[in-house]
């Protein structure tokens, strides 16, 4: 399958970060990796995936790079601000996942310790 | 109870303590005489004693018995033991009288008294301003400018382990997730089109949304209002002071651009060099707006050039009066539109040439092209249905309808259509049905029909308050709103009553000078006298076509001007029939004559009037006294047939009058 079909933008900016043969140990789930986040692209209705760090740095990202910058800006201090709202309700529970409709699209935001998963994807109607 | 008192305490100023053989003490309670014992010689011996309480008091009382030769004597003090003088014992009985409580409430307070105050800021300026992040975060080996770098970081962070592991793991549960909503739409309308339209049981009702007041300190009235043509989110209000020279020194000429979310800073201010009167967006291009000063000019602005203004009409070929009516012009390039002042002119611009007006029509109906006789307008009406016609009401109370494309300018009037007592100051054709037009001035509201041209078709009755404005909702053929000078505004539906306004707010105190429905006919925005928009929204039943209500409407119409129609040949064919009359009898009378004519002819309706009057009096009196059982009887009838007889004569009279006159 094309893997570019629904981007239909500027190709990836950041150049694959398959390894080469000088570091073997580390293909496996490097590559596991990638193909994770291929196959999250590669879903019907997806416009764009980005990965974050917990700085806003944007790791990887199928988007333009002022967007990007955009969305993890705004993503980071919302989820924050998800996360420590559940947590004062109940300080056993934690934020799963945040997914915020829009009239454009759906923004779905996976949180983690030090990184987030950010997807927008276009609910088919 | 016992109650021990002592001597010292007894309160008598004048105690004597000699030691007189012959003192005697008495002890005396106020009522009664307690047992007095009187110790002759020897020590006294006082008994007091306390009688019960009579009346709830206990006064005890010590009187001593002094002789006069004592009297004066100095006063030697001596110490003596303390004696007991009474001893009361508590006397159970007393207490069955009493109940005892426990436990007691007392309300102890020990602390600071405090007062509460209120107190109400002045209003705080909020200004919403976003903030762009732009690429930060970077650590500081790494220059974010740096290509290299910055990939050579990423790599990195990629070979970390918790980076992998954490992706795993999110990737998983985005990618449910992901195909959540790839197989369901969660908010997916169901029966999207059978939304029936059923007829509103609700009452109509509207409701003020929000108010945008003139932010400067010289208030001024808000004169025009216009909606934005994408979206309708924003709203461009004219202000200016109409009463003549009356402007009030150091009155600021800007009008302003208002957003619907922020009511408290106008969007945008335009300056143009005199006050605006009127200001209209151009449908077509929504940056572009163009606005009649009050000095007679033409003014065009781009908000996204900023708030001056970008073009501006020559004064020597503007307006010679304040620019009362502007519209856009349906046209490809979007640049046209026309005017009308009160000076009696309409005239047709370009935008991109605003040195001089296009064209110039004259509003002289005597069609001599006089600018003497011109009529000033007050409002302009133009359909982009029908773009050949416009139409311009008059201060004169006229009416008139125009072809833009006649040849000659004196053909440019086509019909005139009279009938307000005062300018007329709204002037809208209805949407759906675009022969029929509203009209607004003095103190009605009319609506005509292209046909009839002698009179409104439908009209409201005559109101307290001048009427400033009207338009019809674009949603309902119906339904009009009127605004008044008292602050009213009347949402008129004809189709359910037509006697009287279906809903009347009291907007606000002021007059309210100014109304633009918006396109959905839901929102109404009205400016009133103080520079004061009131946004309001009506009911949904107001604002949503009722079934069968195009064909009702249409009736409504046709019926009323087959009516009109009728009447109207009926006045001419009575005018004929006059004129033919009075050219058979008084073919020399001259013009001088006929004022002369007109009072023979006035004081001759007035004999005849009263001949019949007293003729029916008579009658009546005749027909009481034959009938004579009671005599009281007669006169209400008889006061009833007078007055049916005056109206009778009084009709006749008028009439006779009236076509004389014609």
């Amino acid at each position: 399958m094309n893997e570019w079909t629904n981007t239909g933008r500027e190709p990836d900016p950041l150049p694959s970060s398959l390894p080469g043969p000088t570091a073997p140990g580390l293909g496996e789930p490097q590559a596991e990796v990638e193909e994770t986040l291929k196959r999250i692209q590669s879903h019907k209705g997806v416009i764009g995936t980005m990965v974050v760090n917990a700085e806003g740095i944007p790791i990887r990202t199928t988007l333009d790079n002022s967007t990007t910058v955009q969305y993890a800006g705004l993503l980071h201090h919302l989820t924050m601000k998800a996360k420590s709202t559940v947590r004062d309700i109940d300080p056993q529970n934690d934020l799963t996942f945040l997914r915020i409709r829009s009239k454009k699209h759906e923004i779905m935001v996976a949180p983690d310790k030090e990184y987030l998963l950010i997807v927008i994807q276009n609910p088919c109607e | 109870m016992r109650m021990q008192l002592l001597d010292k305490f007894l309160g008598s100023p004048h105690h004597p303590l000699l030691p007189a053989p012959t003192r005697l003490r008495t002890w005396s309670c106020p009522g009664r005489t307690c047992g007095d014992r009187e110790g002759a010689g020897g020590v006294p011996h006082p008994t007091p004693s306390l009688c019960p309480p009579a009346a709830g008091t206990m006064e005890i009382v010590y009187v001593y018995v002094k002789k006069r030769s004592e009297f004066g004597k100095q006063c030697n003090f001596s110490d003596r033991q303390a004696e007991l003088n009474i001893d009361i014992m508590p006397n159970p009985e007393l207490a069955e009288q009493f109940v005892e409580r426990n436990p007691v409430d007392t309300g102890i307070q020990c602390s600071i008294s405090m007062s509460e105050h209120e107190a109400n800021s002045e209003r705080f300026e909020m200004e919403t301003r976003g903030v762009n992040h732009v690429e930060g975060g970077w650590p500081k080996d790494v220059n974010p400018l740096e290509l290299e770098q910055t990939i050579r970081f990423r790599k990195k962070v990629e070979k970390d382990e918790n980076y992998v592991n954490a992706i795993m793991q999110l990737g998983s549960i985005m990618e449910h997730c992901i195909k959540q909503n790839n197989a369901i739409d969660i908010y997916e309308e169901y029966f999207n089109d059978e939304e029936a339209m059923e007829v509103m049981e609700e009452d109509p009702s509207a409701k003020t949304i929000n108010v945008f007041r003139d932010p400067q300190e010289i208030k001024r009235a808000a004169t025009h209002l216009s909606w934005h043509p994408d979206g309708n989110r924003k709203l461009a209000v004219a202000y200016s002071c109409l009463d003549f020279q009356r402007a009030p020194v150091g009155m600021s000429s800007d009008s302003y651009i208002w957003d619907l979310e922020n009511p408290n800073k106008p969007e945008l201010a335009l300056k143009p060099s005199s006050p605006l009167v009127t200001l209209e967006f151009n449908p077509k291009d929504s940056h572009v707006l163009l606005g009649g000063c009050y000095n007679g000019q033409i003014a065009c602005w781009d908000t996204r050039k900023g708030s001056l203004v970008a073009e501006l009409s020559t004064i020597e070929s503007s307006h010679r009066d304040p620019v009362y009516g502007t519209i856009w012009l349906q046209s490809k390039t979007g640049t046209e539109c026309f005017s009308a002042s009160t000076d009696g002119q309409v005239m047709w611009w370009d935008i991109r040439k605003m040195s001089e007006p296009t064209e110039v029509v004259i509003l002289d109906i005597t069609k001599k092209e006089q600018l003497e006789n011109a009529l000033g307008a007050i409002s302009l009406e133009f359909e982009s249905t029908l773009p050949t016609k416009f139409m311009v009401g008059t201060e004169q109370g006229i009416v008139i309808s125009c072809n833009r494309k006649a040849k000659t300018s004196a053909e440019k009037i086509v019909c005139t259509f009279p009938g307000h007592h005062g300018p007329i100051y709204a002037l809208q054709r209805n949407p759906f049905y675009p022969k029929n037009f509203l009209t607004v001035g003095d103190w009605t509201a009319r609506i005509w029909s292209e046909d009839s041209r002698e009179s409104s078709i439908m009209w409201t009755k005559y109101h307290m308050a001048y009427l400033t404005d009207a338009a019809w909702s674009p949603v309902r053929p119906t339904v009009f709103f009127t605004t008044r000078m008292d602050g009213t505004l009347d949402i008129w539906d004809f189709m359910f009553e037509q006697c009287d306004p279906t809903l009347s707010l009291k907007v606000c105190d002021e007059a309210l000078f100014c109304l633009r429905v918006q396109d959905n006919g839901c929102l109404i925005a009205c400016g009133s006298q103080l520079g004061t928009t009131t946004l309001l929204e009506v009911s949904p039943g107001l604002s949503t076509l009722q079934r069968n209500e195009k064909n009702v409407a249409s009736s409504m119409f046709e019926r009323e001007t087959r009516r009109e129609k009728i009447l109207e040949a009926r006045h001419r064919e009575m005018r004929l029939k006059e004129k033919g009359k009075a050219e058979g009898r008084d073919e020399e009378q001259t013009d001088e004559e006929l004022a002369v004519d007109l009072e023979a002819l006035v004081s001759k309706a007035e004999e005849e009037f009263f001949d019949i009057i007293f003729a029916e009096l008579k009658k009546k009196e005749a027909d009481a006294i034959k009938l004579t059982p009671v005599p009281q009887q007669p006169s209400p009838e008889e006061d009833q047939v007078v007055e049916e007889g005056e109206e009778a004569a009084g009709e006749e009279g008028d009439e006779e009058v009236e076509e004389d006159l014609a």
